[in-house]
């Protein structure tokens, strides 16, 4: 019933908006979905709470619940360092100057994660949520200090994220997939933290610098009050399912 | 002597005593076809036999404490490398470190010592941890240098107690300080992404390693970076890395702030390239984690898929490396160790 529902309301949103993403090819990746596990549980799980807030995009629960949330993030950032190449900002960088080298890897990498994911959900045989529509009308593309102190947001809050997301996950070999790449958006705080201000790769804002010296992780419903801000209506999440 | 009931006591410390004897009902055929061929007295002989070949030949995967202890291990050697270099916190540095402390920008000491910091909390938040569990934190490890760079525990120069292996000058030389901190940083990161899954029965203590393993990968961006750049330049993050041939060859002396391919070997490839290479799964190894389980940093396969521009349409274009890029990989606990040694002294058990 859910399935019906969500690609029933893809379709719509792929005529009415410009999505965040180019489709991929699911037949390639059916070829490896044999491997994963338990694949018909996780549908279930994957269904239970799709009916929930209306107007709400629900990720599901479960370990496809946590996956559809980690999608749902990746479509956002994917989504910004995709707008971000239209602004003057970022097209006003010289060639071969650091900021724009960064800003090309960023979203190769955060377009590569968003195609991962959708991939390996359907792969999963689940069904992915469906492309979101940012809001990114707070953003001036035209400024640094508001590309980059959005993408510093974005980082931060893909890092605590993910972190906070760990305990939610069953499945050993998600676990590690989102190790996978927590590392990487970590990494990427850093440099775009640095950008902002020399030597803040680490700040008393995302970590317990005074004491564990650990990453200040957050749950799913603290981390989509910041990401709903940056959804359009209809595509704002829900995340009652794994919170 | 009852060896069912020895077996049933060791149960009760190791629950999977019968995993590790083939299975419960093949030793127990195993045993009742001794006895009939054995006398009494060589019975024990023979269970003895038995239980080496079980103990010895499978290893156990890690539990909590196990990796716990394992990661203390590595903040240790961490700790110390910065201590011994930038001045034990809270001490006044001498006068060599006073010397090296110059060599390095403003910016950039100040991130080495907040690093410092970080590791000198992660060691003290582990024992925490550890002891809160009911666990036993492994002994510190011999910190008091008795020459440039070794103790009786270590040798940051990789000359395993001599102080001149191919990292000499290690606490002289900013350059060379700073390459060893990547490979430092950068094998923490993997090796908390390989400890990761024998933390999953504890969510806080998982949630813990997992908020210490992001922190890592701070520090090695924030590491790669400064090497990019220079230690003295003090607008490091400002400074595109090279590209004077091939990408991943100039990676080695001019890094992203993340890992391309296996940059070439890391900082030096002779020594460093294990940092960036494949590992080896344990026998314990979940069987639920797809392959590769272990890869070198340059793989693209992840969930089962190739990543590519044909698997992933809307990439269409992007560079080769960055599919490698975008995903980190986990390293095993004994391949790890391997690396840790690098660093330790001949004769050191503190790696084991």
């Amino acid at each position: 019933m859910s399935n019906k529902l969500l690609s029933g309301s893809q379709q719509v949103e792929t005529d009415l908006d410009q999505p965040l993403y180019t489709p991929i090819k699911r037949r390639s990746f059916f070829m490896y979905a044999g491997a994963t596990a338990g694949a018909t549980a996780l549908v279930l799980a994957g269904c239970s709470k799709s009916d929930s807030s209306p107007g709400m995009v629900s990720v599901g629960s479960g370990d496809v619940g946590v996956l559809n949330y980690a999608y749902a993030l990746e479509q956002l950032e994917a989504g910004f360092y995709t707008q971000l190449r239209t602004g003057s900002y970022y097209t006003g960088l010289a060639a071969g100057n650091a900021e724009k080298l960064i800003l090309d890897d960023l979203y190769y990498h955060e377009v590569i994660h968003r195609e991962f994911f959708k991939a390996a959900i359907t792969g999963a045989g689940a069904t992915p949520i469906k492309a979101l529509t940012p809001d990114f009308s707070k953003i001036d593309f035209t400024s640094r200090t508001s590309v980059l102190g959005t993408a510093k947001a974005f980082e931060d809050l893909g890092v605590a994220a993910y972190n906070g997301a760990g305990r939610r996950i069953t499945s050993a070999n998600y676990l590690v997939i989102a190790g996978k790449i927590v590392s990487v958006e970590a990494r990427h705080a850093a440099i775009i933290r640095d950008l902002v201000s020399e030597g803040t790769f680490v700040g008393s804002d995302v970590v317990a610098i005074g004491t564990t010296s650990t990453e200040i992780s957050k749950d799913p419903a603290t981390v989509v009050a910041t990401a709903n801000t940056f959804l359009a209506d209809g595509s704002k999440l829900d995340v009652s399912g794994i919170q | 002597m009852n060896i069912f009931e020895i077996i049933s006591e060791i149960e009760k410390v190791d629950p999977e005593v019968y995993d590790r004897l083939d299975s419960r009902r093949s030793i127990f055929k195993h045993m009742s076809g001794l006895g009939q061929k054995l006398t009494a007295a060589a019975v024990p002989l023979a269970f003895g036999a038995v239980l080496n070949k079980a103990y010895a030949q499978t290893t156990a995967a890690p539990g909590v404490v196990d990796v716990l202890n394992f990661a203390l291990r590595l903040e240790y050697l961490e700790s110390t490398f910065y201590n011994l270099g930038l001045g034990t916190i809270g001490a006044t540095a001498t006068a060599a470190q006073t010397t090296f402390r110059s060599g390095f920008s403003t910016t950039n000491l100040a991130s080495l010592d907040i690093i410092r910091l970080d590791e000198s909390n992660h060691v003290s938040a582990l024992i925490a941890t550890i002891t809160a569990l009911g666990g036993t934190p492994i002994a510190a490890p011999n910190r008091t240098p008795n020459a440039l760079g070794v103790t009786g525990d270590f040798d940051f120069t990789g000359g395993k107690g001599t102080g001149t292996g191919p990292f000499a000058g290690i606490f002289t030389t900013p350059a060379t300080f700073l390459a060893v901190a990547q490979a430092l940083e950068d094998t923490g990161v993997r090796a908390y992404k390989g400890g990761a899954p024998y933390l999953m029965s504890n969510k806080d203590v998982l949630t813990a390693a997992l908020n210490i393993h992001s922190v890592e990968a701070r520090h090695a961006s924030r590491l790669r970076t400064m090497r990019r750049a220079g230690a003295a330049n003090n607008t490091a993050s400002a400074v595109a890395p090279t590209n004077s041939g091939t990408n991943e060859a100039d990676r080695s002396a001019s890094p992203k702030s993340w890992i391309s391919g296996n940059d070439n070997g890391g900082p030096a490839p002779a020594v460093t390239a294990p940092v960036y290479g494949a590992g080896t799964a344990p026998a314990y190894t979940p069987t639920t984690l797809s392959a590769p389980v272990f890869p070198a940093e340059n793989n693209v396969i992840q969930g089962g898929v190739t990543l590519s521009a044909t698997t992933l349409t809307a990439t269409a274009n992007f560079p080769t490396l960055s599919y490698s890029e975008a995903f980190d990989e986990p390293l095993d606990v004994p391949t790890v160790l391997t690396i840790a040694k690098t660093f330790a002294v001949t004769g050191s058990t503190f790696f084991g």
